[in-house]
């Protein structure tokens, strides 16, 4: 770039502009104004080392498009990875609208300016509500690790204690992130979380041992619902009611697409919902289309404690018109810096706009037709592997996922399968050793039964 | 120049329940293939009696062009930065992203993040290469994570780090943070988070850069580190950072630098220098990503060779030319979100820095601290507008309307409420508390040309001559908005606040 090179993304490199700038401001140049505010001693002054630029645009698209040619994807290969992110069909409708440029590139703009945005965050706020069967959610949050961790502490707020329960059939990605929201450098803050078993023969929570460790000083009981391994937690509201027989809170994390045929955690006595929305209409991005949620009754003392963005209706001087705005917002980090509720950030807003125009699009009778063919699908795959030998699917009543065990190690059966182009199940050996060589299957609307058929007939081949 | 004739859509757009028809729907999806249905019978009886869904959730019910409809029209009553000159919203680097990088971003879109190594290598160059080539040689940092998937979780990051360090080196009691009250809230809530106490320094009052003395009053024994925004989020420069560090150092803490905002310092300085062991920086503010209507977003988080082992699993490594995860890391602190990150915002922000060289991030550093001088010496001479500290500001500024209010009443709430009458979006007011009192803070990115700045100069001097003429014509703004003034009285009352309809409905119908 010489000095005359006017750069498309910078209109000001134009260099008389830049001197008519320059000449505005009384300054000879940006070095000059810059040794006005920063030390010499702290000025970089030599050019940075970088590769060469791409300035055209036509370049700069094969050179990236180029590298990630070396992935491979799940349209090239089947996929039967779940576990936190999975693969759902994202309808039309959705990548139209996140794609819309006054959403994908607003940010903080106000009520007025951004009405439409605050009316699709409310609407998914609403909606979420409706499938979880509460009446108060907020703006999401980043992933469903740090929705489970917002609820914990709120439920340590709420009822003044210190220790949760958690059982071991929840997500480790999930817990990992958990336990850095609990831990604290002040004993006092810390929240102590203690491991329930799950039982080995069903995959759900052991009712006995969470009794054992219920007591007075248990802020919450935490569950998910399907688990991580894939199980309908059936005895819910016996979990519920036995985390309210000592006064804590029962905090549920749920797969939201399974909520058009699964009761609503509010149903088996949740008081704080939580969760992940990506299935619903955002894409996987290796990862990158998390997006966590809360929710709650509506009752003061949980809406005090909440760290999100809350957005309220109200009206306007105008008849039957409505307008948005924060509710409470004291209590957010924006206001209160170190006194806030843990805190608030950018966090997910556009995939909570996709996931609004998904639960609008599939209503309720999609969301009823889409679980039925999840439970089919997954529970065919489940049947068909179960009857290959060297091949056992331990658990029955599960939504999507499931663990299957070999006799062969994952790590050699996940090898294989790739050369027939799948991709196995996540490999649960070292996270879950108790359940032996397993991996956890995930199977949804997107397997047709060929897809399944292929599976088949690979691992017929590979564990022979 | 006299700001345009504008007036934002108005649809009147009732909430989707309101357009709900019984019977109507957007979507089919796929039922299971016959073979299947006889082998399995119904989905519904594979759900454990207990846990069968009664009734369905109340759900809208819209065919699909409905749908559609009505979210255009919703993102039609949004003014996000595509559609005008966005640079009012400060602190926020709303600078340009370029729409090719939309489509490169999609090339990920189906890739599953555990996927095994050798079908992720792609996405995982791009991340390594982008930390390692690109932000390694911005900040002086060593290692680097994209994990956290917010600036603000960054921070949190760091925080969780310096907590783990702390308690390695049989040091627990460290549970003091340090921070300046014109850092970005996350520099205070997400340590206080973690546990710690936050001291809060305040600049000195003449000339509002970060007050030494201060400093040296506040460390000592307990000092775990501090959380520095700099340059701080009214725009100045703390020339003393170099010498921050060493004190804190000194008193055996570690040093977090908040580079949210690093537009106007790429190539100039950086955080090695300075003395930093952690940093993060915004990567969809400085370097590029849609903002989303806030997220998904990314922070850039480096840390110094020290440090490393600290960093949160999996760590992308190379080895032998091939690009892996490395979850053995047993110092690590764990995770602070699910997987990788969001990696497709790194995606973008590569291919930013490909086509910006390292000429076109220091012309853009350049140019968007120029900009801030440029636009400075035009608003400085609008009559209502005053600067509370007289030193010089890199990338933007924090201004007062305190004497506008003074004088006619209307304060930066209805400066803002009027100036989207001009098509320009509401001002960022700035983070509380207001130190600054009637505060803006515009943030003239690289991205805005002479004219755009000329012309949003032009609405705020046209807004300042109403309220000084016309008060009322102000503080009854918006005039020409998609909603006219909200009732703002029920947000704090139990009773009348609605965060669903269903609440709503259950209060008010």
């Amino acid at each position: 770039m010489g000095k005359d090179f006017v750069h498309p993304y910078i209109p000001n490199s134009v260099p008389k502009i830049k001197q008519e700038m320059l000449d505005f401001i009384g300054a000879k140049d940006a070095d000059e104004l810059y040794t006005e505010m920063i030390p010499e001693r702290l000025l970089l002054k030599r050019e940075m080392q970088l590769p060469e630029p791409l300035l055209s645009e036509q370049e700069l698209k094969r050179h990236v498009a180029g590298i990630l040619s070396k992935n491979k994807t799940t349209e090239e290969y089947i996929s039967f990875l779940g576990g936190g992110c999975w693969q759902h069909y994202v309808p039309k409708v959705c990548e139209v609208i996140q794609s819309r440029s006054e959403f994908l590139t607003a940010y903080a703009g106000g009520a007025y300016s951004d009405h439409g945005r605050f009316q699709a965050n409310f609407e998914f706020q609403s909606l979420i509500c409706e499938l979880l069967g509460m009446e108060v959610s907020g703006l999401p949050t980043y992933d469903w690790g740090a929705a489970a961790g917002n609820s914990v502490r709120m439920a340590s707020r709420i009822t003044g204690r210190n220790e949760i329960l958690v059982p071991r059939n929840a997500s480790l990605a999930r817990l990992s992130i958990l336990k850095n929201f609990c831990g604290s450098v002040d004993p006092k803050g810390e929240i102590k979380i203690t491991l329930v078993d799950y039982e080995p023969e069903t995959g759900r929570v052991d009712l006995n041992d969470l009794e054992s460790k219920l007591c007075e000083n248990i802020a919450g009981v935490y569950f998910e619902n399907p688990n991580y391994l894939g199980v309908i937690e059936s005895e819910g509201a016996k979990i519920s009611e036995l985390a309210h027989s000592v006064g804590a809170e029962s905090i549920v994390g749920v797969d939201p697409i399974s909520l058009g045929v699964l009761a609503s955690p509010a149903e088996y006595g949740a008081d704080i919902a939580c969760g992940e929305a990506q299935p619903l209409g955002v894409s996987m991005y290796a990862g990158g289309g998390s997006c966590g949620f809360i929710a709650s009754r509506d009752e003061e003392r949980y809406v005090a404690e909440y760290p999100l963005r809350l957005l309220s209706l109200a009206p306007t001087n105008v008849e039957g018109e409505f307008g948005f705005g924060q509710a409470l917002y004291s209590r957010t980090s924006y206001m209160a810096r170190e006194k806030a509720k843990d805190w608030v950030g950018t966090t997910t807003v556009l995939w909570g706009i996709t996931a609004t125009v998904y639960m609008s699009l599939l209503g309720p009778q999609g969301m009823k037709e889409l679980g039925e063919t999840v439970l089919e699908k997954s529970h065919y795959t489940a049947a068909a592997l179960n009857e290959l030998s060297g091949v056992e699917v331990p658990y029955s009543g599960f939504f999507k996922e499931f663990p299957v065990r070999f006799t062969r190690p994952v790590k050699e059966v996940n090898e294989k399968l790739l050369g027939h182009k799948i991709f196995g199940g996540n490999d649960l050996s070292k996270d879950f050793p108790e359940l032996g060589k397993s991996a956890l299957y995930c199977v949804t609307e997107m397997h047709s039964l060929d897809m399944i058929e292929k599976l088949e007939t690979a691992l017929r081949e590979v564990v022979a | 120049m006299n700001p345009r004739e504008y007036h934002a859509p108005r649809w009147s757009e009732p909430i989707i329940h309101e357009l709900s028809t019984s019977g109507e729907r957007g979507f089919i999806p796929p039922t299971s293939e016959k073979k299947i249905k006889e082998k399995i019978g119904s989905g519904a009886s594979l759900i454990p009696e207990g846990m069968r869904r009664k009734t369905k959730p109340d759900l809208p019910e819209l065919s699909q062009a409905q749908v559609l409809r009505h979210y255009l029209r919703l993102s039609q009553m949004t003014l996000g930065m595509e559609m005008e000159i966005d640079l009012g919203v400060g602190t926020c680097t709303m600078k340009y992203s370029p729409k090719i990088n939309e489509e490169l971003a999609g090339l990920i879109k189906d890739v599953h993040p555990l996927q095994p190594e050798e079908t992720l290598q792609g996405i995982l160059e791009i991340a390594y290469e982008f930390g390692n080539k690109y932000l390694r040689e911005i900040s002086g940092m060593d290692a680097f994570t994209f994990q956290p998937p917010g600036g603000s979780v960054g921070c949190y990051n760091n925080a969780l780090i310096m907590r783990k360090y702390h308690a390695d080196r049989g040091e627990p009691h460290r549970d003091e943070i340090i921070t300046t009250i014109f850092s970005h809230p996350c520099d205070a809530a997400t340590p206080a988070t973690a546990g710690y106490k936050v001291i809060t320094l305040y600049p000195d009052p003449e000339t509002g850069l970060p007050d030494t003395e201060a400093l040296k009053e506040a460390v000592g024994p307990k000092t775990a580190g501090c959380f520095i925004t700099n340059p701080e989020d009214i725009g100045i420069f703390n020339r003393n950072i170099d010498e921050w560090t060493g004190i804190i150092h000194d008193a055996g803490g570690l040093c977090s630098y908040d580079q949210a905002n690093a537009n106007a310092i790429m190539g100039v300085t950086r955080a090695r220098e300075a003395g930093f062991d952690m940093l993060f920086f915004n990567l969809h503010k400085t370097f590029s990503s849609p903002h989303g209507s806030s997220g998904p977003g990314s922070a850039g988080v480096g840390v110094v060779k020290e440090l490393e082992e600290y960093l949160p699993v999996p760590v992308i490594v190379k080895k032998d030319g091939a690009y892996m995860l490395d979850y053995d890391r047993p110092k690590s602190i764990g995770k602070v979100r699910d997987f990788m990150g969001n990696l497709q915002v790194v995606l973008r922000c590569y291919a930013w820095c490909m086509a910006m060289g390292a000429k076109g991030l220091r012309e853009a550093a350049e140019v968007s601290m120029i900009n801030n001088q440029y636009l400075m010496e035009k608003v400085k001479k609008i009559k209502g507008v005053t600067l509370t500290y007289p030193s010089r500001r890199l990338d933007q500024a924090r201004w007062s309307l305190e004497q506008m209010k003074q004088d006619t009443g209307v304060g930066i709430g209805d400066v803002n409420k009027r100036v989207i009458d001009y098509g320009v979006q509401s001002f960022f007011t700035s983070h509380h508390p207001w130190l600054i009192p009637e505060p803006f803070t515009p943030e003239p990115a690289e991205t805005y040309s002479k004219a755009d700045i000329d012309y949003w100069c032009s609405v705020l001097e046209k807004v300042s001559e109403e309220a000084y003429s016309d008060p009322e014509l102000v503080k009854s703004a918006p005039h020409n908005s998609s909603i006219h003034k909200i009732d703002w009285d029920g947000f704090n009352d139990p009773d009348r606040w609605a965060m669903s309809w269903r609440a709503y409905r259950r209060k008010h119908k």
